[in-house]
């Protein structure tokens, strides 16, 4: 979604600089939340304030929300079908290759080395076999990588007066 | 109340959500398979897909799916959707606020780095719990299935095969072999 908001908000309305739009990405990107939805509320802050930035939600809200609410609806409503059955028995297994896909290609954008590697693995089988939610992990896992960069500064803080 | 509870799930979906949307599914399959049970396995995974071939953001398309199915009605779908924007209307504008403060500080930065070799375990777990009898078969033993599945990762990791191309191929495989 990202090249058709540049598209749209830096070449052809030229709302926002490419520079700009760049750090926009870095910070949608760090917070929380859906990137498409957290670019379009920092575009529309920029230009209106508040407002603007409640009808950018808006609008990069509502086209899934109407689609989906849709698909919903028919298959809500047809989901005995057997043809639909079949497509989706098929579909399914599919569905989880498309998950597990990503674990192997972020891997290598997380730069886990050997030393790293127990992270992912501890976490997933937390969650997996002890049923621990996922918002913990997160969350220990912020705060330990603060602990860490507050380790490593003082360390090096002494070794300086050293 | 069921629509307050919605609410305040995708609220916490959104509030935690980091990294993108493969990274949220986890956080929203547990919440609403694996805790709340307003989805089955099943429901879960067919919403997936549903989510992958319809565009716009996975977190929204989930949101208002999963709102649907639990209250069975447009309502919830709102409710939920309202509940998963929220945080990042909150959060966006705080950050906006502070922009060049934020941008290069040490401990948004170290913070992030924790989570990143997190963020891929709990897609793997995501994973892991799909691999169920809902979607496997009685006992996960249904090899059909796993056939399917490992056509599916062979194809979408090596082979670059669109993930819409894929769901297509597999909804076409179904209507002939079952």
């Amino acid at each position: 979604m990202l090249p058709l908001i540049e598209r749209e908000v830096v070449t052809t309305r030229k709302w926002v600089g490419t520079e700009d739009f760049l750090d926009m990405i870095v910070m949608a990107q760090t917070a929380p939340g859906i990137l498409a939805v957290n670019i379009s509320i920092l575009v529309g802050n920029k230009l209106r304030g508040k407002k603007g930035a409640f009808v950018s939600a808006l609008g990069s809200t509502l086209p899934s929300f109407v689609v989906i609410l849709i698909f919903a609806f028919f298959l809500a409503k047809y989901q005995e079908l057997p043809a639909l059955q079949k497509m989706f028995r098929a579909v399914r297994p599919a569905v989880v290759a498309l998950i597990a896909v990503p674990v192997f290609n972020l891997s290598k954008a997380a730069k886990l080395t050997w030393k790293t590697i127990w992270i992912p693995i501890l976490s997933a089988f937390l969650i997996w076999y002890f049923g621990v939610s996922p918002i913990w992990i997160i969350f220990v896992a912020g705060v330990a990588g603060i602990l860490v960069r507050l380790y490593r500064d003082y360390k090096s803080s002494k070794d300086v007066k050293k | 109340m069921l629509y307050w509870q919605l609410f305040y799930t995708f609220f916490k979906i959104g509030l935690f959500g980091f990294g993108g949307g493969a990274a949220m599914l986890p956080l929203i399959q547990f919440e609403l398979v694996e805790h709340h049970a307003w989805l089955t396995s099943t429901e879960f995974t067919n919403m997936v897909a549903v989510s992958q071939m319809t565009p716009g953001p996975i977190g929204i398309n989930s949101a208002t799916y999963a709102g649907y199915l639990a209250s069975g009605n447009v309502f919830g779908s709102l409710v939920a959707t309202v509940g998963v924007v929220l945080p990042s209307f909150i959060i966006m504008l705080v950050i906006a606020k502070m922009m060049s403060k934020m941008k290069n500080n040490k401990y948004v930065d170290s913070a992030m780095q924790g989570l990143r070799p997190v963020v891929v375990g709990l897609i793997a777990a995501a994973a892991l719990l799909l691999m169920n009898e809902e979607n496997f078969g009685p006992q996960c033993a249904d090899y059909v299935s796993w056939i399917i599945f490992a056509v599916a990762f062979i194809a979408t990791k090596w082979l670059k095969v669109h993930p819409i191309l894929m769901i297509v191929i597999a909804a076409i495989v179904g209507l002939i072999i079952y």
